[in-house]
């Protein structure tokens, strides 16, 4: 391989990627030091992200001692798995744990950044089509919005597992709102109150990216696959 | 004679290979359970009530607490009853078991059920795409992170991977005959098709997945109500 050391830990990312930040909320949770590597993913793929990641090509990539680790929620499960004594990210108790995994994997499933999918496209359609995906969209967060409650943090008092999947998309939300047309302080107040809670957290607020850069990227995407 | 699981009972489906990946979950710890069969075109309001979000099985009931989704059951039937590991120690082993279960469920998974939801002229590029997957899966198992392993991917026992790769690649041959096309052929494939065998040979396995004539009698009659839709769609 040659181009990274064998030692230490190194993630292969991309600067708005919300994946990435889950990965990088973690690390800084645990107070991991790391080497960060931007991937272009508007240009080409670095040879060691296609070797990393043969089966899907996608940052983030956590390599570890040179052992790539893949998947995003994966990757922050290893992360408090390898580091256990510190800001533990998911809880003791294994019904706890299996809550926390299903509604992580639900998040991972169901909220999603425009460029992810071909079929996320509330940036994409117009008319019909449009309004359903803002239903939809508008259903997942108010489902949400019902599983956090009046709790602090979804697990409760402690800042875990299903925040860290869910937050790098608070910085989204500007950029769901313009296309889509809703305010969704107005819809989740209690998800946007969550999400203020989360970034006065060091590991959130150093790592989400600006919402209007993160709405001047999309609309770079939305030049380069001639979307209007 | 099986440790006390005091009080297990599982929703799930006969042909669903997600519900037969938990009974062999369970099998393997040795844990008592009941099981009750849901009709999922008459769901029960059992299943509505502890699955809203999906509306799926299986559904694993704890002394009434409901653990959704076949490999988040698996993690916990696994951190509750430590005793016959199905996750491997190490966390870079266990990145990796869940990696290929992502796969699996991801990518093999929807590929394999898209060569049975193919119309009759559109097989090649759904087989291809299995194909395509099957190689990942062999290329590991020979080369990559398996490379070396013993009979299984848990080791000499089966492990969560085996489980969740397992149950359901029956299904790899009851498509063969009812579609007639090649999906496995065990030259193309050996590795993945020596695995397969082994993990079929198992006790536990041959306990739980239904005999391979109801497989294919069910896998006949959705095929012809699929076919029989697309015809009145035209």
């Amino acid at each position: 391989m040659g181009e990274v050391d064998t030692k230490g830990v190194v993630l292969l990312d991309f600067w708005v990627s919300p994946f990435g930040q889950r990965c990088r909320i973690a690390l800084a949770e645990k107070g991991v030091e790391y080497e960060y590597r931007e991937e272009n993913l508007l240009g080409d793929k670095s040879p060691l992200l296609l070797e990393s990641n043969p089966v899907y090509k996608k940052v983030p990539v956590l390599i570890h001692d040179g052992k790539p680790v893949c998947e995003s929620l994966l990757i922050v499960q290893y992360i408090d798995e390898w580091w256990p004594h510190r800001a533990p990210l998911l809880p003791a108790d294994p019904y706890a744990r299996a809550h926390a995994r299903f509604w992580a994997d639900f998040i991972d499933k169901k909220v999603r950044p425009p460029y992810a999918d071909a079929s996320y496209v509330l940036w994409k359609l117009k008319g019909e089509g449009h309004s359903a995906a803002k239903e939809e969209f508008t259903g997942i967060l108010k489902l949400l919005e019902g599983e956090l409650g009046d709790k602090k943090y979804f697990a409760g008092d402690a800042f875990g597992f299903v925040d860290i999947a869910l937050v790098p998309f608070v910085c989204w939300f500007y950029t769901y709102e313009t296309y889509a047309g809703f305010s969704i302080e107005e819809l989740t107040p209690k998800l946007v109150a969550w999400g203020k809670r989360c970034m006065e957290r060091e590991s959130v607020a150093k790592t989400l990216s600006d919402p209007h850069k993160v709405f001047e990227f999309v609309g770079v995407l939305k030049k380069r696959f001639g979307v209007e | 004679m099986a440790p006390p699981s005091d009080d297990l009972k599982l929703l799930g489906s006969w042909a669903s290979s997600y519900t037969h990946r938990v009974q062999l979950a369970l099998k393997l710890k040795g844990l008592a359970f009941e099981y009750a069969e849901e009709d999922l075109a008459d769901k029960s309001p059992s299943l509505l009530l502890y699955n809203p979000v999906y509306e799926k099985v299986p559904v694993l009931l704890h002394r009434g607490r409901p653990v959704l989704e076949s490999v988040i059951i698996l993690h916990y039937l696994d951190e509750t009853w430590p005793e016959v590991p199905l996750m491997p120690a190490d966390p870079y082993d266990r990145a990796l078991a869940r990696f290929w279960c992502h796969f699996v469920d991801d990518k093999l998974g929807p590929a394999v059920g898209a060569v049975f939801a193919s119309p009759s002229d559109g097989q090649a590029a759904a087989v291809e795409q299995v194909h395509e997957n099957l190689r990942l899966v062999e290329r590991e198992l020979r080369e990559g992170a398996f490379a070396g392993r013993r009979r299984f991917f848990g080791g000499d026992k089966i492990g969560v991977l085996d489980i969740v790769l397992g149950c359901g690649s029956y299904w790899l041959a009851v498509f063969e005959e009812v579609m007639e096309v090649k999906l496995v052929d065990p030259e193309a494939f050996p590795l993945f098709h020596s695995w397969l065998r082994d993990f079929e040979e198992q006790e536990e396995v041959k306990a739980i997945i239904p005999a391979i004539d109801r497989l294919l009698e069910y896998a006949r009659g959705v095929r012809q109500m699929m076919l029989g839709l697309s015809t009145r769609q035209q």
